[in-house]
């Protein structure tokens, strides 16, 4: 496919490996934010290929993992209870809650949909005038604007039956609480490129030099990946800390204002919850009060008992970067994509799945 | 979850009682419809990044060779060093 195949030349992918280790003269620990990133460099080996100096280090990009555990169990209390189509994206009905998953729900009976996009939940609250249609809406700023949109067209087309219980989280403020962590020792960033779609570069400029740390745009494929990973350590090399685009094909420094406007239509700005890290601030979207007709969490003012986590999970420590996934001690023991024990093994975008499936570590 | 994928637009059509722009987006042999709402500008034959049933981002051309010439660019730069060092230093 156009675009796409073209960035996996191998050759082009060898000659890139070899500029980075003739260019890394020191022990440098880079983080890939997003956990597409993630999956790019575990599926095609580059972890493996890099220098011993050149540590990846694997972020909280993965906003299925980082949706909290209650907000799971709301979901599945809806579905079952109150008798609402719940629909979302498919890595999110897998992900389990304190008792089952979403998926599980639907085995038992609930009417749990996987959707390709929000926009087709609007379609079916429309084709179901006597039910309750409610849209889990995770994601970063990437699907923001798609979450959004989904409500914006339900209130034009007067569609009152269709709600979004929405979980969305921020990328600066969470890189923020990833460098103030003291644990955590993160000498440059690949920041998020499709997050930098809609959003643009503008919030990371004072990031990398409020930080001294250089963030590098970056996009998905093998060569995307490695010339982010290059132009990190160019900088890093040269004691430089800015923000530089790698993924310009794709991504403007001011970012999609037609999406812009359309999230700052629907949500505000509030403190987020993130399952695994805690609360961090400003880092998440809440349903603005004009659209609180949309909101399931005012529809439906329904209040859960926070479930204590898997105390054998860690979750957290993987997602800050601090542990790899084989330093657990359940990975691919207790802890596998058929029986997961946290978010990360189930998730397409998850550090733990990317590695049960790619790493070689665990034997199918 | 923030997967988006290049297409062509193959055609475009207004849906919802004309109040929005849909197009029919091809992705290699699969064609699949998306919002084109934060595309305005957006037409038929223009590759564009779809993320959940919404196009968000119109590809460069321009900007999409860089990466295959990134690494003879930047060893330019390097020889253009190189070759400052042999040159006679002016006082």
């Amino acid at each position: 496919m156009k675009y796409m195949s073209e960035y996996r030349d191998p050759d082009l992918a060898k000659k890139y490996l070899e500029e980075i280790k003739n260019t890394v003269s020191r022990p440098w620990s880079i983080m890939e934010v997003c956990g597409g990133q993630t999956h790019s460099l575990v599926k095609n080996g580059i972890i493996e290929m890099l220098p011993d100096s050149v540590t990846m280090i694997h972020g909280p990009g993965c906003p299925v993992c980082v949706t909290p555990l209650n907000l799971i169990d709301k979901a599945i209390y809806l579905a079952e209870e109150k008798d609402v189509i719940l629909c979302s994206f498919g890595d999110m009905l897998r992900v389990p809650g304190s008792q089952k998953s979403l998926l599980e729900a639907k085995a038992q009976g609930a009417d749990v949909r996987i959707l390709y996009s929000p926009l087709e939940a609007v379609k079916i609250a429309e084709d179901n005038p006597d039910k309750e249609v409610v849209f889990f809406a995770v994601g970063f700023e990437t699907t923001a604007p798609a979450n959004a949109l989904s409500v914006v067209h339900a209130h034009r087309r007067g569609v009152k039956n269709y709600s979004i219980l929405a979980s969305h989280v921020l990328v600066p403020p969470a890189i923020k609480a990833v460098i103030d962590d003291e644990e955590s020792k993160i000498d440059g960033f690949l920041a998020a490129g499709h997050v930098c779609t809609i959003m643009g570069n503008t919030e990371y400029h004072p990031l990398s030099a409020e930080y001294k740390v250089p963030i590098v745009v970056t996009g998905f494929e093998p060569l995307d990946v490695l010339q982010g990973i290059l132009m990190v350590i160019r900088q890093l090399e040269q004691s430089k800390s800015i923000v530089e685009n790698q993924y310009a094909r794709i991504v403007r420094e001011d970012g999609n204002p037609d999406a812009q406007k359309v999230i700052d239509e629907v949500f505000e700005v509030r403190n987020q919850m993130w399952r695994g890290i805690g609360e961090i601030p400003d880092s998440g979207y809440a349903v603005r009060e004009k659209y609180a007709d949309f909101d399931a969490t005012k529809k439906y003012n329904v209040t859960i008992e926070e479930a204590p986590e898997n105390p054998d999970c860690i979750s957290g420590q993987i997602m800050k970067g601090i542990k790899k996934p084989f330093e657990c001690s359940q990975f691919g023991k207790t802890c596998k994509p058929t029986n997961p024990l946290g978010a990360p093994m189930v998730s397409s975008e998850g550090a733990c799945a990317a590695y049960y499936h790619f790493s070689g570590l665990v034997e199918a | 979850m923030c997967l988006a994928i290049p297409g062509k637009i193959k055609s475009i059509e207004m849906q919802y009682d004309g109040r929005v722009r849909m197009a029919k987006v091809l992705f290699g042999g699969i064609t699949k419809e998306a919002s084109l709402e934060m595309l305005p500008d957006a037409d038929i034959d223009d590759y564009v990044l779809v993320h959940v049933g919404v196009a968000i981002s119109k590809v460069n051309e321009d900007e999409a060779q860089k990466t295959f010439k990134y690494l003879e660019e930047i060893g330019e730069l390097g020889d253009l060093t190189d070759v400052d060092e042999y040159l006679p230093k002016t006082n």
